[in-house]
């Protein structure tokens, strides 16, 4: 009976547990259990930490019994992309050059998932430091899509998505330099938002580009990952680019939701050439429902979004180039020793040769390149002007619209290793999710049904400006009432059943 | 095409600390030339008048007081290291013979 627990959302398993009809233990085992059963064919995890999650689980129990004044998310189990560092779990960031490792120290968001008492399941699978859209290009193996075992859950947070997607976990934490939240949403059939820049702690989040990088929820509904969102947000003196703002509860603007008089702006430059008729198909489906809830719809245009990727992959490999620096040899990580010795710098090179993946390598040298004497004003100093422009179109479409959307991608999930060999038709699934991250603000990805075309699940972005993260909540969970209604059940229940490859089932540990 | 050469990209390689094989190096000139083709097409909007962003959502003078935080002791700030003497990090050589 305990893996009816892993249908549930956080929030219903959060009130069995509340009314203790349910265990942490119990909830926590049947989580165990489904991951057991279905990752042999998924691979959404690098780390499953069963021992430690059942006696974190155990504690809350006891502390429940006790009487404690607990969270109202106590107990419930979730998990963490290995881009997070985590005391007692290995952190990798999908890298051969971080294996193994233990950090000394946890994340702020992790300071704060274990003091409001959710149980920790593992560390999920992902593009090596977030550089990718499929997490192919993960040091460990791709994951798997539900939906389709052949094909890409999207990247760079594919295992967070799948986990989810997958009934592994209620939730989980993702991060999202160009999409690395959202695409993964929309592929399956998840629900995955970016936060405002600086609208949660990045301390303790091994950075890509930090100009770029936030940490965000990804769950199955709009309300968890409300709920997600209302631990991890806030303040922290240990980032510095952490806003100071006092943010408003986010599950009550899921519970609030309504589009009565929403201006919800349309972005021209984000659909037609290049989306799939069945992405489009769904899109304005969306929009005829929030419409016909009283929404406002009007077009507005980006112009300099055709540059937006243009300028994304000059600022993140630059970034990175200096971010990915720390890999050194000394003090953490991968060690090599070049053959009859030699200088720390050969054995640095040595290392990083042997230890970074042909992605993470390729944007290290774009990186050093655009940020070379000679180029930087070309290149570098460019895509910073562009990112004004971007900034300046959304201020101009915001001063005429509540949010914006968009599709979340030009396509549903592709098949595994369809485009691994073509780096820059990889980098344009990015186009529809990478203006938010150069502007700053906050965007979620919601399902929006299945492509006509193949069955696969499609997703629905929408914008807002920087700070106002709980117009999102609201807009995204009044469509997802609308739409499951239309439906008369939820989109993840269509998933294919995996308990199938249940003899598949790997051990504790990296797989 | 961007003129991108294999020279070029042995030099960036060494700028940034990666040991290349001959083959990661003509593979990578030739992606980094189409990939340069397409993103240089910055170079066209960004015209003089157009202030530079760094930073999304700037912040100043962020500072904290100047006292002793929490801090990791020694023995944890080693433990992941490859190798180390109890209270250092090890390396091999700084300097080569030639220098």
């Amino acid at each position: 009976m305990t893996s009816d627990l892993t249908r549930l959302t956080a929030d219903a398993l959060a009130a069995k547990l509340a009314s203790k009809e349910v265990s942490s233990v119990e909830a926590t085992q049947a989580h165990l259990d489904r991951i057991a059963a279905v990752e042999g064919a998924v691979h959404a995890f690098l780390h499953v930490a069963s021992d430690s999650a059942l006696a974190e689980a155990a504690d809350i129990d006891r502390r429940r019994a006790a009487g404690e004044q607990l969270h109202p998310l106590a107990g419930v189990p979730i998990a963490i992309k290995d881009v997070i560092v985590t005391k007692g779990m290995p952190t990798t960031s999908g890298s051969k050059i971080l294996e193994g490792w233990v950090p000394p120290y946890d994340a702020t968001v992790m300071t704060k998932l274990r003091a409001a008492g959710l149980v920790s399941l593992g560390k999920t699978n992902m593009d090596e430091f977030a550089m990718g859209s499929s997490t192919e290009h993960s040091a460990y193996g791709p994951t798997h899509n539900p939906w389709d075992l052949e094909r890409i859950p999207g990247g760079s947070g594919g295992g967070s998505a799948a986990a989810v997607a997958a009934f592994e976990a209620p939730f989980a934490l993702g991060s999202d330099t160009g999409g690395s939240i959202r695409q993964p949403a929309h592929v399956t059939g998840t629900v995955g938002l970016k936060p405002t820049y600086g609208g949660v702690s990045r301390y303790g989040a091994i950075a890509l580009a930090s100009s770029l990088d936030q940490i965000g929820p990804v769950s199955r509904t709009v309300l968890d990952s409300a709920l997600l969102h209302d631990v991890i947000g806030g303040h922290d003196p240990r980032d510095s680019t952490s806003l100071t703002d006092v943010w408003p509860s986010f599950a009550e603007a899921v519970r609030n939701a309504d589009v009565a008089g929403l201006r919800i702006g349309v972005i021209k430059e984000l659909q037609g050439d290049g989306f799939q008729p069945g992405v489009m198909e769904r899109f304005r489906e969306a929009l005829a429902l929030l419409e016909g809830a009283g929404a406002i719809i009007t077009e507005v245009e980006l112009p300099s979004v055709e540059h937006a990727i243009a300028a994304y992959y000059l600022i993140m490999p630059a970034e990175a180039s200096s971010n990915l620096a720390k890999f050194d040899s000394v003090r953490f990580g991968l060690r090599v020793n070049p053959k009859g010795g030699g200088t720390v710098e050969d054995v640095m090179s040595a290392t990083r040769e042997q230890g970074f993946g042909a992605e993470t390598k390729r944007r290290i040298i774009l990186g050093t390149y655009a940020l070379s004497a000679g180029y930087y004003d070309a290149y570098y100093g460019s895509a910073q002007k562009v990112r004004t422009l971007v900034q300046r179109d959304f201020a101009a479409a915001f001063a005429n619209a509540d949010v914006l959307v968009s599709p979340t991608a030009p396509t549903t999930a592709f098949k595994l290793g369809e485009k691994t060999g073509d780096p820059l038709s990889m980098y344009l699934n990015d186009i529809a999710t990478i203006p938010a991250n150069l502007a700053g603000i906050p965007g979620i990805s919601v399902p929006a049904g299945l492509a006509a075309e193949d069955g696969l699940p499609v997703g629905i972005q929408f914008l807002a400006p920087a700070r106002e993260d709980a117009r999102l909540y609201g807009v995204a969970a009044a469509l997802e009432a609308l739409l499951e209604q239309k439906w008369g059940h939820t989109l993840l229940s269509q998933a294919p059943d995996l308990s199938f490859s249940e003899m598949n089932a790997t051990d504790e540990g990296a797989v | 095409m961007s003129e991108i050469t294999q020279e070029q990209v042995t030099h960036l390689a060494n700028l940034a600390r990666i040991a290349l094989t001959p083959e990661e190096i003509v593979s990578l000139t030739s992606e980094l030339g189409s990939i340069m083709d397409h993103v240089a097409t910055v170079t066209e909007v960004a015209t003089p008048d157009v202030p530079a962003t760094s930073h999304p959502i700037p912040l100043q003078n962020v500072f904290r007081d100047d006292v002793v935080g929490q801090t990791l002791t020694a023995e944890e700030a080693l433990a992941g290291a490859p190798d180390h003497d109890g209270s250092r990090f090890r390396v091999t050589a700084i300097l080569g013979e030639e220098q």
